[in-house]
């Protein structure tokens, strides 16, 4: 286990530092603080930092973890420990409130909906009678074992650290795992992941609610600490400064988080205690500082401390081990009643007063290629996403054995075994190959978000892994399968995705421009890969540009031109139509 | 008004809640287009926008009473720093006259300006040079300020230039307090006159924030709507790449952008500041609620925005008047329901981040 080797050491440093002698106890209450910040921090990386979901509201969580424990042990005289639980829960449900308010917002929306809330709440914190107004709450009982009060700064340090320790272990369980991949397919926008059944707003929802409990965990810690709750650790600024601390620590990486509290912690408690000797002035003037160097790191290093500091390490190349005898079952199919397995009859699509396509019939039978080709602009892969469930259509019906399947959502689609690959690819490139392919088996894991935090789903990810990388070895990029699939030439990255529809099990295959960015011996590998898999009774239906290659390849071919079929027919019938040919080299006078 | 033991609603109370609630929202709506504006050009989401109200306003008090701004100097600083960073940038290709133009835009002017400002604030200056001379300087200040933090982030997303801006907020605001104190300040009035209609009275001010309000809202219509250079502009927020292939300067854009946001943030402060004594934080405040204007006018619509506004400075009033502790709850939790019918009417759309 070399990966575990350097949390086991990291432990062991952290739990003798309070053992050395001469050690100030005022460097102890700067490590809690550090801790107390990593907690939060490391909510915000699985947030920001892997899903994208930007919050400067998490300092309102720590307020919910810490108001709640504070109330349940001096108004009610519950213990401490009895109102973890509850602390937990409270932050939890109002993230659950907020969450499904604004996770469904996008991009800006989210991160300004979350300033808002977060000042909202804060002027509710000091408001409240029951919460002590702008005094807050005070007297909190200290955490304790037995007789033992953990009232030193070197005693709660151990609760701290420890809470710091397991959730850095489960968050990384987490992100390794089905659930992970899909949390770490959310930043790159949403259509790749749902086209293989991820419900992206429910991971949103799901990482939301992960770091509010982190920070609600925090927050509990906090009030147990300083023996008291007010409203001003829990405001607007607390806020920012938690994503101030991600954003240098470096927001994708777990480890960045514990990283950039303490850099920001100590560099805080440096500034603030030597800024007024040089200025002179009034406090705050550390902020003055962080905003500064705020702007800065994102000019200069975006991805933070923590990345550069990996890259400097000696790498170790790890390399997963994956057992090759795993397979998971197979999907259930329900084989057609007909040979019809796509039936597309008169589908339409306008966007305004533009019809991309317009009253387009076609099918595809069982075992068969069919190539949709047509000039630019002519409606080929509006008709995919038509299919597929991206774009809701405006006519017609499209049945997939036997089933009607216009306006069904991405997800549903595909788990009637219809999977697709996209015109411009969508892997998430810091993801390796093997890690992008199993997005394509995530219908086919079952296990949810705890059960990986917990590790109880490591037979079920064995499975999914393996069946990556038995397509990944289909599709010939076995020496790629640890690379990172931005690493890929774009090429390359089109097999990933290929790679990464075959893992649904499909009935059907849906190629957008397979072959662009392909050279020769690559097109041929892939024209062979394809008859391989509809002799092994799979269908296709492409969208190419490459007419030798679609030639060679299809067993029929559908023409469109403006958004409205101009032929149907064999490779050889179409070669000759006249309207075709017309289509493509304009009109012979 | 709001601290009465059992607050009755009458007409009277209703007509004075209306009136105070447009007066802010007027100025609200004035920050929420400002916003609008930098975002539609930039894709900032100008937090700093709060800054601005406050060094305006509080430029204006102290030029007013006398006393030496240190935004003044703020901008020579922040001027300095933009011509190193011109140089540093151009440092391939160094003319004279680029080199030039440079020193005299980056620190030439705020050098000016200071000195201006040094001579001027121990003489009293009458109110009409208190305002041009804060409007300059804090128009000054948005300019370097897109120069050196915004303009070699503009090919970002719009989530890491909301962070930068986050950044920039904060280091303003620290630096608001070091210029300005802990104090609150107020400033004399523009205009004394003052008349009453029925039971409300009518001050000059009040009539001030009115006519300049509609003036910018209109002057911005105008210019994005129907001038080859807003559309300029417009173009720059749609699509980079493609502005400059058509010959846009799209730093430029940013620039005047910001230039725009910094005079309209400044003004508003020295509106208001007659009317309500400003401390250096208040402008964040300020600023947030023109945010929630702005919001709910998508980021995109101007009367949208003016009209939320007027919407958002009403509620405030009313919540000051029923529930005044409550005030600041009820005007931030009034962009919730907003962001959800917006998250319902408009499905989130695919997004290509980094």
């Amino acid at each position: 286990m070399s990966q575990r080797l350097p949390i086991i050491l990291f432990a062991l440093v952290m739990a003798a530092i309070p053992f050395i002698p001469g050690m100030p106890p005022f460097w102890i209450v700067l490590l809690d603080n550090i801790g107390l910040s990593a907690l939060v921090a490391m909510g915000l990386v699985l947030l920001t930092g892997v899903g994208g979901l930007t919050s400067f509201g998490q300092a309102a969580f720590c307020g919910f973890g810490a108001y709640t424990t504070a109330v349940l042990t001096t108004t009610y005289g519950v213990s401490p420990w009895l109102a973890l639980p509850m602390s937990l829960l409270v932050s939890g449900l109002a993230a659950v409130l907020l969450g499904l308010v604004t996770v469904r917002l996008s991009g800006h929306y989210l991160p300004l909906g979350t300033i808002a809330w977060g000042l909202g709440l804060f002027y509710l914190f000091s408001k409240l009678e029951f919460l002590g107004r702008n005094d807050g709450i005070s007297a909190i009982p200290p955490l304790s074992i037995g007789s033992f009060k953990m009232i030193d700064p070197a005693a709660i340090y151990f609760a701290i650290w420890i809470a710091v320790l397991i959730s850095a272990l489960l968050t990384m369980n987490l992100l390794d795992s089905r659930t992970g991949r899909a949390i770490r397919a959310l930043r790159r926008g949403h259509i790749a992941a749902e086209a293989f059944g991820v419900q992206t707003p429910r991971a949103k929802l799901l990482v939301f609610i992960y770091a509010a409990v982190l920070a609600g965990l925090s927050g509990w810690l906090y009030a147990h600490f300083q023996r008291a709750a007010n409203p001003t650790p829990f405001g607007a600024q607390s806020g920012i400064e938690y994503l101030f601390i991600a954003v240098v620590g470096g927001a994708g990486y777990v480890w960045g988080g514990v990283l950039g509290a303490a850099i920001v912690v100590i560099l805080k408690e440096i500034l603030q205690s030597y800024l007024p000797y040089i200025f002179g002035g009034q406090g705050q003037l550390e902020t003055i500082v962080f905003g500064i160097l705020l702007v800065g790191l994102l000019q200069l290093a975006p991805t933070g401390v923590w990345p550069w500091l990996m890259s400097r390490l000696p790498q170790r190349a790890s390399r997963r081990r994956i057992d090759p005898a795993l397979t998971l079952p197979a999907r259930p199919r329900a084989t057609p009643a007909s040979g019809v397995l796509l039936q597309i009859e008169h589908a339409r699509k306008q966007f305004g007063g533009v019809i991309a396509v317009n009253d387009v019939s076609f099918d595809v039978q069982a075992r068969e290629i069919v190539a949709l080709i047509g000039p630019n602009g002519a409606g080929k892969s509006t008709t995919f996403n038509l299919i597929t469930g991206v774009l809701t259509s405006t006519g017609g019906t499209i049945t997939a054995l036997g089933r009607k399947i216009n306006n069904t959502p991405p997800q549903e689609v595909t788990k009637l075994g219809i999977a697709r690959t996209f015109q411009h690819v969508k892997l998430v490139p810091d993801m390796t190959v093997l890690e992008n392919v199993a997005i394509g088996a995530h219908l086919r894991g079952h296990c949810g978000a705890l059960s990986s935090m917990f590790r109880l789903d490591r037979a079920d990810e064995a499975g999914l892994l393996a069946e990556a990388a038995r397509q990944i070895e289909r599709v010939g990029l076995t020496d790629q399968i640890d690379a990172l699939a931005g690493s890929l030439s774009l090429g390359q990255q089109r097999i990933v995705e290929i790679a990464r529809a075959l893992c649904v099990d499909p009935m059907l295959l849906l190629l957008d421009e397979p072959a662009a960015g392909l050279r020769h011996m690559e097109k041929q590998r892939l024209a062979a890969l394809l008859r391989t898999l509809r002799d092994g009774g799979m269908s296709v239906l492409l969208v190419e540009h490459d007419m030798g290659f679609v030639m060679d390849l299809a067993d029929r071919i559908v023409v469109l031109d403006f958004g409205t079929k101009i032929a149907e027919g064999t490779p050889a019938a179409i070669k000759t139509n006249p309207d075709v040919i017309r289509a493509y080299l304009g009109a012979a006078s | 008004m709001c601290e009465g033991e059992r607050p009755v609603l009458n007409t009277t109370i209703m007509l004075f809640l209306l009136q105070d609630g447009i007066t802010n929202g007027a100025i609200y709506a004035l920050l929420g287009l400002a916003l609008v504006l930098v975002f539609a050009v930039t894709r900032v989401i100008l937090i700093p926008q709060g800054e601005f109200v406050t060094y305006g306003a509080l430029t204006y008090a102290s030029l007013s009473s006398g006393q030496m701004p240190g935004t003044a100097r703020l901008a020579l600083a922040l001027g300095i720093v933009a011509f190193g960073l011109d140089l540093f940038a151009g440092r391939r290709a160094l003319h004279v006259r680029l080199v030039a133009r440079a020193f005299a835009l980056n620190v030439l002017l705020p050098a000016a300006i200071l000195a201006l400002t040094a001579w001027l604030a121990g003489h009293h200056p009458p109110v009409g040079v208190s305002i041009a001379l804060s409007l300059l300087i804090v128009a000054a200040i948005g300019l370097f300020l897109y120069r050196i933090a915004f303009q070699p982030l503009a090919h970002t997303s719009v989530l890491v230039l909301l962070i930068a801006s986050v950044g920039c907020h904060l280091a303003l605001q620290g630096f608001g307090l070091v210029f300005f104190g802990a104090e609150g300040q107020r400033g004399p009035t523009i205009s004394d006159a003052a008349f009453t209609v029925g039971p409300l009275r009518f001050t000059g001010q009040s009539l001030c924030v009115y006519a300049i309000t509609i003036a910018f809202i209109v002057g911005l219509w105008l210019f994005f709507g129907f001038t080859l250079y807003g559309k300029a502009l417009r173009a720059t927020a749609v699509n980079r790449l493609g502005a400059r292939l058509v010959g846009i300067r799209t730093t430029l854009s940013g620039q005047i952008a910001f230039l725009l946001a910094s005079v309209i943030g400044a003004a508003s402060g020295i509106l208001i500041v007659p009317i309500t004594t400003l401390y250096y934080d208040t402008g964040f405040l300020i600023g947030l609620k023109g945010f929630i204007a702005a919001i709910i006018g998508g980021l995109v619509s101007y009367p949208l925005t003016a009209v939320a506004a007027l919407v958002v400075g009403t509620v405030e009033a009313f919540s000051s008047f029923y529930a005044s502790n409550f005030k600041e709850v009820i005007v931030f939790t009034l962009i919730l329901p907003v962001l959800v019918l917006r998250s319902l009417a408009a499905p989130a759309v695919e997004e290509e981040k980094d």
